[in-house]
Order: structure tokens, then C-alpha cells, then sequence
């Protein structure tokens, strides 16, 4: 069991550190859900991988599954939901106002800024 | 104020940050108003804290009644209470400045605002690592946001990489953490300082390996080259009161370096001692080069800035690598500095960018309106973060001269600090006289119009008092920052504080 969960993190990881490293900005997202998911599991290992053992405290049971690992792993999935819904939108959006998804600048111009700031003012 | 207040600085944000979403969009003057009065209750607070942190004893504030370690808790030491008085002071100024008409430039400013200051407080105050973790996260969600606001494509761009690459320190702390839970089974850090030097010799190296991770993240946040590439992008395309905010943020990235490689992986650490300090040095060199390089290269005000920002932290981490009480209070004195320096700067340049009629490249541009008064607050704050004297700068880089003589890499210290500064200083002097004395003549109707807000002037000046007081008070700062550094360096007291028993009485169980 520890050779599949182990080489299922290390696939997870390396197909996610690959898309990261893409230009478009959709590979880069994929790549970090990815990433996520390999954490997950990943922590969830982290607890030791033991199989029929009681989850919570019970009398007369003397080998648990560690709690805690679970929850910080539930935390976790909680946090990089919601980040992977944020970047989405900002993915979207920067389509949206730039016409291509690539990730880096696409034009150093100063004055849009302030050009755009001024457009934006909440009337 | 006893220490159940340790929690109020995180609590209070908490609180302010939804009412601010339930009042309606239209009340600014409300918004404003509920929004300023809980960042003075945050000073007020924050000073409280200070003081009760000043009698030297650290305290720990158990979430739920839990115990340590198996709770949560919350610790005020000297170096967590500076730290969050310093938050607070830069929080009510840009508060103050960002009401002068940048928080009707998009949705919901204030509430971002109160959200990150909850994350900031929480990452200096929480006392476990994986809270710190969740701290982290709450600030940055809320810096995204703020990264944001304003709108325009260059900002969403430039947010996209910025999330990015936090999300991937996300991704390396959950990494780093749970092997360190694998290793030790806790995550309390005085529990992990009392347990990392025991580990057992077969575990070491997995120890190794998470708390080099940490450092990967504490690292990108605190922009230590090389992983300092996304704050250029980042700060100069966010709005100015959100960059000066985020002053702060490199600090955190700082302050956790401090925390956890003197408290956890620092002198009583056993196998794993001073794990970070070598990678420090030369990673603090890198940055200084790289960022005067950038500062002298910078076409733009903005760029400029930025690049100074991040010269200032390579000075700051310089400083802290030796883990020794000099070298740290040097660094926190330097924190402190150039967290007020950056947050004027970036505010003064949005003046001044609002008087050139929106003119960001160093180019000749027709003079600007009360040229003379923006002139001398932009000089007495390059003045300031160029570390010339007067202000707090020169003082700053003179501690951090002196606590870095005997170090490994010292003399290259002293070389890269010295010779970038003087590259800083030409970077802002030819700035300076770009923007103020080669004005093309044109006639006075086409000048841009500016009417100025008088609290923000206030807050811009303000912030550049702050760093002259930082210099006219330099000898009893220098006293409290010795003494926090001293209980930084302190790890049985921390474990006293969060315990109730001493790591070798525990050590002895």
C-alpha cells in the first residue's frame, strides 16, 4: 500500500510541477489543483497508512488511526478549493480584459493603470 | 489588560471585516467611519499588548481552554506584540489615506482590508505551526483582493502570477508541515522546539528536509532571492495604499524566519541547529545586488520603489542570518524602518503620480502642481530608505553593519550594503531630479488639476515623521529591540510560557 500511495503522490506532483511550468495560464491551473491533490494525500499519509483501526477514542481499543491529519487535511482541501475557484475567475477575467492567456505581462504600460483606475470609481 | 487580550487583535478584524459587508455599498461616509474606528481600537490594543508584553514575560493565551499542546495557542512575546503594534500603526495611516478616494475604486476595500489585518495579526501572534499555516492563508486571501482592487488588466495579470505563486507556497508549507508532524507528532511550536533535538538519528534527515521547506516559504514570502521575482510584478501593480500594506507582508515572511529558526531549529536544537543560517548570508547578498540592480534599471517610479523594497529586506535578512541578539535586533530595527519608508514611499508616489496627470515613467513631464511640498517628502523619504542620515535608514544600516562585522560572510556583507546603497542613492537622486526639476515648460491651464485631500497629505507626512521619530528615539528602540531579540533567543522561556514546565523537565519525563 505504501508503494502505490507513494508513487500515486510522486505522479500527482511531477504531472503538476510539469503543467506549472506552462505558459498558458489553464496548464498552470490544472497544475496546481494537481498539486493540491498530491498534498492531500500526501498528509494523509502523513499519519502513517493503517487500514481497520478505530478513529476515535473507544475502551478497550489500543491501536488508532490518527485524527489529526484528517483534520488538517480537511483544512487544507477547504483552502485550495477555494483558491483554485479564485484563480479560475482571475484566469477568466484576465481573458477577458487582455484577449490571450498567456502568464506573463503582455504590455508594460504606467499610464494604464491610472487610465483604468479612473474608469473604475464606484459612482 | 491580562492575557485572554492576546486574542483581540484577531478577533477584532474578525468582527469589523463582515459588518463592513453588510452595510450598504452607498454609506462610504459609514464604511469609512466603522472601518477607521476599528483601526484605532487596533492601536489602542496593540499598545495595550506592547505594554504588557514589556515586563519581559511571554504569555500564552490557550484557544478553547485546550491545553498546549493539544489546543491551539497564542503567544505575545516582546517580538510578537512590535510586530503587531507595528501592523496596527500602518493600518490606521493607510486606513486613513486609502479614504481619501481609493477604496470607492472598487468593491469592498475595507473589509479586505480588516480581513488581511486579521491575517497579519494572527501570523505573528499564533503559536502553532499549522495555525500559522491557516493565518497565512487568511492574509493572503485578502491580499489577492487587495491586489485587485482598482481593476485593469495589467493588475489581474500581474494578481494572476501573484496567487500563483502563493498558492505553491500553500502547496510547500502543507509539505513541510505534515513531515514535521510525521517526524515529531506535534505542531505546537514550543512542543516542536522541545522535540526536534530529540529526534532520532534516523528521522533527522526527514526533519532536515521539512524545516528547509518552511524555510522555501518563509523565504518567498520575505522575497529572498531567488525567490523574489513575483514582488516586483506584484507591488508595483497593485494600488498604493494595498502596496503599502503589503509593506508589512514581506515582514511576516521575516518574522516567521525568526520565530521558527531560532525557537524550533535554533541553538538548542541539537542535530537540527541553525538549520537556515548558512542559506541566509548569501541569499541576503543576491537580493541586495539584485534589488539596487533593478532600482537603477527601473523605468517607471513604481519599479523603482518596488526594487527598493526589496534591496531593504536583502539588507533586514542580512542582518538576522547569524541568529545572534545583535543581528536580530538590528534586523527588527530595520523591520520596523523600512516597513514605514516603503508604505511613504509607495504613497508619495501615487501623489505624485495623481500630479503628473498619471504619467508612472521616469520621463519629463509638465511640473506638477505644489511641486516644492512634494519634492521634500519625496526626498526625506528616499533619504530615509536609501539609509543616509539623518533618518532612520543610516541608523538602521549602521546596526546592521556592526552585527554583521564578525559574521562568516562579513566582508561581503559590508561591501554588497555599502556599495548598493550608493546605487539606491543614485537610483532616487536621478528619480528626484527627473521628476522635479527637468519639467517641460508648458502654459499654466494645461497643468493637471489636483485637488488635494488633506488627510492623506497628513498620513504620507505622518509616515515619513515616523521614521525621523525612529531615528530622534533610536537609543531607546535599539533598548527594546535588544530585549526582544534577547527573548527571541530565549527558547526555555517560550516553553515555560506555553507548557508550564521547562524542555528539560520535559526532556527528563
Amino acid at each position: 500500500m505504501e508503494y502505490l500511495v507513494s508513487t500515486g503522490i510522486g505522479a500527482l506532483t511531477a504531472s503538476g510541477v510539469y503543467l506549472l511550468l506552462r505558459r498558458q495560464m489553464f496548464p498552470v491551473i490544472i497544475g496546481l489543483a494537481l498539486l493540491s491533490y498530491a498534498v492531500n494525500v500526501f498528509i494523509f499519509s502523513m499519519g502513517r497508512l493503517a487500514i481497520n483501526q478505530a478513529p476515535i477514542f473507544e475502551k478497550g481499543v489500543s491501536a488508532y488511526a490518527d485524527p489529526l491529519p484528517q483534520a488538517l487535511v480537511l483544512t487544507a482541501i477547504v483552502i485550495s478549493f477555494g483558491m483554485t475557484a479564485l484563480i479560475v475567475v482571475l484566469a477568466l477575467r484576465s481573458f477577458l480584459e487582455t484577449g490571450s492567456d498567456a502568464v506573463e505581462e503582455a504590455v508594460q504600460d504606467p499610464q494604464a493603470t491610472i487610465k483604468d483606475d479612473k474608469e473604475s470609481v464606484v459612482r | 489588560m491580562n492575557a485572554s487580550w492576546i486574542i483581540a487583535p484577531i478577533l477584532l478584524p474578525a468582527v469589523a471585516a463582515p459588518l463592513l459587508i453588510l452595510l450598504r455599498l452607498k454609506d462610504h461616509a459609514v464604511r469609512r467611519g466603522v472601518s477607521v474606528a476599528a483601526s484605532v481600537a487596533l492601536l489602542a490594543i496593540a499598545a495595550g499588548l506592547y505594554g504588557l508584553a514589556s515586563d519581559g514575560q511571554p504569555r500564552a493565551y490557550l484557544l478553547g481552554a485546550w491545553e498546549a499542546p493539544f489546543g491551539i495557542v497564542l503567544v505575545l512575546d516582546r517580538l510578537s506584540a512590535t510586530m503587531v503594534l507595528l501592523t496596527a500603526i500602518l493600518a490606521l495611516l493607510v486606513n486613513v489615506y486609502a479614504c481619501a478616494g481609493w477604496d470607492r475604486r472598487g468593491k469592498h476595500f475595507h473589509s479586505l482590508f480588516q480581513f488581511q489585518l486579521m491575517g497579519i495579526n494572527g501570523a505573528f501572534l499564533t503559536g502553532d505551526v499549522f495555525n500559522l499555516f491557516v493565518f497565512f492563508e487568511v492574509m493572503l486571501i485578502a491580499s489577492y483582493g487587495l491586489m485587485l482592487h482598482g481593476g485593469g488588466a495589467r493588475r489581474i495579470t500581474a494578481g494572476f502570477q501573484y496567487v500563483a505563486i502563493n498558492l505553491l507556497g500553500s502547496v510547500l508549507f502543507l509539505i513541510a508541515v505534515s513531515l514535521m508532524y510525521n517526524v515529531t507528532g506535534t505542531l505546537n511550536m514550543a512542543d516542536l522546539a522541545v522535540r526536534a533535538p530529540l529526534t532520532s538519528e534516523g528521522n533527522v534527515a526527514l526533519l532536515k528536509v521539512s524545516a528547509l521547506l518552511l524555510f522555501l516559504v518563509f523565504a518567498i514570502k520575505a522575497a529572498l532571492a531567488p525567490m523574489h521575482w513575483w514582488l516586483p510584478t506584484a507591488y508595483s501593480a497593485a494600488s498604493a495604499p494595498a502596496a503599502a500594506l503589503f509593506a508589512i507582508m514581506t515582514k511576516v515572511g521575516a518574522y516567521c524566519i525568526i520565530r521558527v529558526y531560532s525557537l524550533i531549529f535554533g541553538a538548542d536544537a541539537g542535530p537540527v541547529t541553525h538549520l537556515a543560517a548558512p542559506w541566509i548570508m548569501p541569499a541576503a547578498i543576491a537580493t541586495l545586488v539584485l534589488g539596487a540592480i533593478g532600482a537603477l534599471a527601473s523605468r517607471s517610479l513604481a519599479g523603482l520603489i518596488v526594487f527598493a523594497v526589496l534591496w531593504s529586506m536583502g539588507t533586514l535578512l542580512a542582518a538576522l542570518a547569524g541568529f545572534d541578539q545583535a543581528g536580530l535586533s538590528a534586523a527588527l530595527y530595520y523591520a520596523i524602518h523600512s516597513t514605514f519608508a516603503a508604505a511613504a514611499l509607495f504613497l508619495i508616489a501615487d501623489l505624485i503620480l495623481e500630479r503628473r496627470g498619471g504619467v508612472g515613467a521616469l520621463v519629463t513631464a509638465p511640473p506638477m502642481a505644489q511641486a516644492v511640498l512634494m519634492g521634500a517628502v519625496f526626498f526625506a523619504a528616499a533619504v530615509s530608505m536609501s539609509g543616509m542620515p539623518p533618518l532612520s535608514g543610516f541608523i538602521g544600516k549602521l546596526l546592521v553593519l556592526d552585527a554583521t562585522r564578525g559574521a562568516a560572510l562579513g566582508a561581503w556583507v559590508w561591501t554588497a550594503v555599502l556599495a548598493t546603497s550608493l546605487a539606491i542613492i543614485i537610483a532616487f537622486a536621478r528619480a528626484g531630479s527627473l521628476l522635479f526639476w527637468k519639467a517641460e515648460t508648458v502654459a499654466a491651464d494645461a497643468r493637471p488639476a489636483v485637488v488635494t485631500s488633506l488627510p492623506a497629505l497628513a498620513c504620507v507626512l505622518a509616515l515619513v515623521t515616523m521614521t525621523g521619530l525612529l531615528s530622534v528615539f533610536a537609543g531607546p528602540v535599539t533598548r527594546h529591540m535588544d530585549a526582544a531579540a534577547a527573548q527571541a533567543l530565549d527558547r526555555d522561556a517560550y516553553v515555560r510560557a506555553v507548557l508550564g514546565r521547562s524542555p528539560t523537565q520535559i526532556a527528563e519525563r
